[in-house]
């Protein structure tokens, strides 16, 4: 019953899909009923607390806790040293949630306490001595890549080479996209621009601070609750760490304060289960927002070259791109996605990208809402802007001439399905504000992104209870509305109501393994699995209908929620509704239940153009946004709503990456703006209202045609900012974030 | 013969070819004759990696069938955010 | 430990608790009372998540010790409904998807609600400038003003005789 794509139709009337219904935890959380991470509590818990350091880059030479475990109220101390023997894939995750030999930066973890309080476990960690030999230390993507820089793993040689270099450096790796000679396409070329761009790195910016309860039995037993995109995730990495046989640890996944990548590994969960274990007494630890941005996963920070060669009527001839991305102190930045999707949205006979995935002392880098992409696609999409310019052509119909489209070969390799971006950028030439008149110091940006989109390993149940309503369990965290849209698809399947079915997340125990809410995977994935799991129960529905009847399987359809006769052969039986069939379940057979574990393909590609205006003060250097409008692909709107809350939340992170937002370091190698009031996130006031255009291309591979729509909308924003700001203050900006003092310095004022 | 492109930082470990030819029916045979010929993918496979077959991409699934014609691109393993 | 003990009004219910010197009354809500629905995102008063009101005015409680609720009148979001009946501003938020993870939920209907009790019929502007002290990471706002000032609009129609009861529960 599973779906096969290209045999299912994707042309069909829908009943509950595509409608704004209410979801189904939308009292909780308005009523602030909702239980989020830090709001459980357990009898008998501790308070956990986290010693972090103070350097950017020291040697630990000694931690002596003996003071802090004899304050009154202490129940554990722990260091590295309560971390036994791991799995080589999760060494960098345990180094990173406790420093072992070195801390490699301002916030790493050094120490943890659990205590009957906060403030006693507050005063035991003033009383833990560490002592550090302060080393030198790189913040900077270029400065970390000097052969000049202080080394920061020495076992560090880069990958990706021809030949391994025989010296280590901070260079973890080394990466090449593209095809067709990119030299010969440039030299063809009319105009050939080439720019170098740097972005500093900005956090994923999530409301809720991670935050967790662990409760570890002496019986090997675990319990941990958690705030997570991905509870098996967090299952599978804690359980490596602490030695743990994985099916003894269950994970329950908390309503989760946003994410945006950020959630997708483990920070302080494996330190909360260590404590547990050491005191036997459940240990709730909340990071504090200071704790967020010192040592929770921002970006990048990057620095990236792109030459583009373009002839007089707008044919792009070649694009070159070198993207040097830090991710941190360990290996495994973003770049190489940056470097797939740099010139994703161009068709392209030559192209080159190549990446650098840099180590620097800085907070491990976290994923954050298509990774990679926007930095490498602002670098792009601001050359295309300004070859535009140059060659006095429109920025839409140029990018209408080479965007990427069905069946065209794409930058990073193989062959694009059915996509939109076309469709994105003939509805953004339809739109009103492509037309709108523009005042002194004003611009208008234009710019398209691009974001793959996965699948993954997917798990779902679907029960239905004796009176025909449905419980739906599922295994990914929901993060913007995904209970709501995963449930109607499975009412749209079933033909029932979709307040019949209730949407829940299920703990580890009660699914197979799931991946992390990431990559726009749940509504595609998760919806996916839902459908199928619904059609396996129809199946069953249907066995018992011809029992009942007594007539065989194949001459029962199943239509409009109910089990009908397939034709007048059949014999004439009236309709038996689900819950007419669920009411006698006990005695036709058992519970009816369906099921799916996929491992789920066909995600399709995303792609989306935004269009900005903007208006720069040329005394003080402020940006204001005064239009924004999003056009983006999403397959099927499953619920349009939560469609355009995601096109509206992508912009608006985007719009406070290209003004804001930024890590800044000091000489000393600290994080100067660890909180809200520095590390400043766009309020409302900062904003007009955004334009969400929704535009539907069906992706082939699901059966609603339905393709992830997370991502994409913060792909575009930096680039398309940057045009308008570029063309508001009449000089090309190439560096982000665009503070006042960086337009003031750009406009030559100070 | 199914062909086969590796990109990223794979891309050295192929020793100089842009494209191979291999006799394969699905990914996992693919990878498996990637570590058999190439001892630098070994490593990086175990890592894991994403493959591309005819333009579908595949997170970490190996057991996806090929066609003899297939084109089949060996990625860096995603993540998304 | 010293601890003080305060007599207090939450939601119009009289409350008692004993609290530390510096305990904020963010955590005497969440810790010693069990109103998590208050939510910390940031401990400085930068975010507005654990915003409520007292005696009438819009606070971070976050910023406010527990010990300075002696004699007030607190309203925090599990007050917000009526019984059975939410407030019009948590039937518009559900109705205008203005929220998506909703963890700032909270502290924006409270917020809100604060200024739809100053000014019944705010502009957009004043809406987003009032709301400025609220982050969301989530939606990007737009909805959520949008869902104010559709609120607002319907608060204002006299047909709606129904009004809600909040400040009345405050003085009980």
């Amino acid at each position: 019953m599973n779906f096969q794509p290209g045999k299912d139709t994707l042309k069909r009337e829908f009943k509950t899909v595509g409608k704004r219904t209410p979801r189904p935890d939308g009292l909780d959380k308005v009523t602030g009923r909702a239980r989020f991470g830090a709001d459980m509590t357990a009898p008998g818990m501790l308070w956990g607390l986290i010693l972090r350091s103070p350097h950017a880059h020291a040697r630990i030479k000694k931690i002596d806790t003996s003071k802090a475990e004899a304050v009154n109220g202490v129940h554990a101390v722990i260091t590295s040293a309560d971390f036994g023997p791991c799995p080589d894939d999760v060494l960098d995750i345990r180094e990173n949630v406790m420093a072992r030999d070195k801390a490699l930066y301002d916030g790493h973890a050094v120490a943890a306490v659990a205590a009957t309080s906060r403030a006693a476990a507050k005063q035991a960690l003033k009383l833990i001595k560490v002592d550090y030999e302060v080393l030198p230390h790189v913040t900077d993507v270029d400065e970390a890549m000097k052969p000049s820089a202080p080394i920061i793993n020495k076992k560090l040689f880069t990958q990706g080479l021809d030949k391994t270099p025989t010296k280590p450096s901070n260079v973890a790796e080394r990466f090449e996209f593209g095809h067709g000679d990119v030299d010969a396409g440039l030299k063809q070329a009319d105009l050939v621009i080439e720019r170098t761009f740097k972005t500093e790195a900005t956090h994923q910016g999530y409301i809720e601070p991670h935050a967790c309860l662990a409760s570890m039995g002496t019986d090997g037993m675990g319990d941990l609750w958690c705030c997570t995109q991905g509870h098996f995730m967090v299952r599978q990495v804690c359980s490596a760490l602490l030695g743990m046989d994985a099916s003894a640890l269950r994970v329950t996944a908390s309503e989760i304060g946003g994410g945006f990548g950020g959630k997708t590994t483990v920070f302080i969960e494996p330190v909360a289960l260590a404590l547990s274990l050491k005191s036997n007494r459940p240990v709730k630890v909340v990071m504090s927002r200071s704790e967020v941005l010192r040592a929770s996963g921002p970006t990048s920070s990057t620095s990236i070259d792109v030459k583009i060669g373009m002839n007089k009527d707008g044919t792009m001839t070649a694009g070159d791109a070198t993207l040097r991305y830090q991710g941190g102190a360990f290996p495994g930045s973003a770049v190489p996605y940056g470097a797939m999707a740099a010139f994703a949205c161009y068709d392209l006979k030559a192209v080159r990208a190549v990446g650098y995935d840099v180590i620097a002392n800085r907070p491990k880098q976290a994923a954050y809402r298509a990774p990679g992409a926007p930095m490498a696609a602002y670098a792009v999409e601001s050359v295309v802007d300004e070859l535009c310019k140059e060659l006095n052509l429109d920025p839409l119909d140029v990018r209408l001439k080479n965007a990427s489209s069905d069946g065209s070969r794409a930058s990073y390799g193989p062959n694009f399905d059915v996509i939109g971006l076309r469709a994105t950028l003939e509805a953004a030439k339809a739109h009103p504000h492509y037309k709108a008149k523009l005042g002194p110091n004003q611009g208008r940006g234009v710019a398209c992104g691009f974001w793959f989109n996965f699948g993954g390993e997917t798990s779902v149940s679907l029960n239905v209870s004796a009176d025909g309503t449905i419980g739906l369990s599922v295994g990914t965290p929901d993060i913007g509305g995904s209970r709501a849209s995963i449930g109607n698809m499975a009412a749209e399947e079933l033909g029932v109501p979709h307040d019949k079915i209730r949407c829940i997340i299920a703990d580890t125990a009660s699914l197979g393994y799931n991946d992390v809410t990431d990559g726009s995977r749940v509504t595609f994935a998760s919806g996916l699995a839902a459908i199928n799991a619904a059609r396996d129960a129809i199946g069953k529905l249907c066995e018992r209908a011809a029992g009942i009847w007594g007539i065989p399987v194949d001459a029962v359809t199943w239509e409009d929620g109910a089990a009908r006769p397939s034709s007048p052969n059949a014999g004439k039986h009236e309709p038996l509704t689900l819950a007419d069939i669920a009411a006698q379940a006990g005695a036709t057979g058992g519970p009816i239940s369906g099921h799916c574990e996929i491992n789920a393909e066909g995600a399709g590609v995303s792609f989306a153009t935004h269009l900005v205006d903007t208006e720069v003060d040329p005394e003080t250097g402020y940006v204001k946004i005064l239009r924004y409008t999003v056009f983006q692909d999403a397959g099927k709107a499953v619920h349009p709503a939560y469609v355009e809350g995601q096109y509206q939340g992508g912009a608006v992170q985007g719009i406070g990456w290209a003004l804001n937002e930024e890590y800044i370091y000091g000489k000393d190698g600290r994080l100067q703006n660890a909180g809200f009031l520095d590390y400043r996130i766009p309020v409302a006031s900062d904003l007009p209202m955004i334009d969400a255009v929704i535009v539907e291309v069906p992706n082939p591979g699901h059966p609603y045609g339905v393709r992830g729509v997370g991502e994409t909308s913060i792909v575009p924003p930096l680039a398309a900012i940057s045009n308008s700001v570029s063309g508001a203050a009449g000089v090309r900006m190439t560096q982000l974030p665009m503070s006042p003092p960086k337009v003031l310095e750009a406009l030559g004022r100070i | 013969m199914v062909k086969v492109q590796v990109w990223g930082s794979l891309k050295p470990a192929l020793e100089g070819a842009d494209e191979i030819e291999l006799e394969a029916a699905s990914i996992r045979e693919v990878l498996d004759q990637l570590s058999e010929n190439y001892p630098a993918m070994k490593q990086a496979i175990m890592r894991g990696v994403s493959v591309s077959v005819d333009g579908r991409m595949y997170a970490n699934a190996v057991m996806v069938p090929l066609q003899p014609d297939s084109e089949v691109f060996v990625l860096p393993k995603l993540v998304g955010g | 430990m010293f601890q003080i003990q305060v007599s207090t009004s939450i939601n119009g219910d009289d409350t008692e608790f004993s609290c530390e010197a510096d305990e904020t009354l963010l955590d005497v809500l969440r810790d010693r009372l069990g109103m998590t629905g208050s939510k910390e995102g940031c401990g400085t008063g930068d975010c507005g998540a654990c915003s409520v009101i007292v005696d009438g005015r819009l606070v971070c409680s976050c910023l406010m010790l527990g010990a300075e609720a002696q004699d007030r009148e607190i309203e925090t979001i599990e007050g917000m409904a009526d019984g059975t009946e939410l407030h019009p501003l948590q039937q518009k938020f559900l109705d205008h998807a203005a929220l998506q993870c909703g963890v700032c939920t909270p502290g924006f209907l409270i917020a809100a609600k604060s200024l739809l009790e100053r000014n019944d019929d705010p502009t957009e502007e004043e809406v987003r400038y009032w709301l400025a002290g609220n982050l969301c990471r989530c939606t990007g706002y737009d909805k959520i003003v949008r869902a104010v000032l559709d609120t607002a609009k319907d608060m204002r129609k006299p047909a709606k005789t129904k009004k809600p009861t909040a400040k009345k529960r405050v003085k009980a």
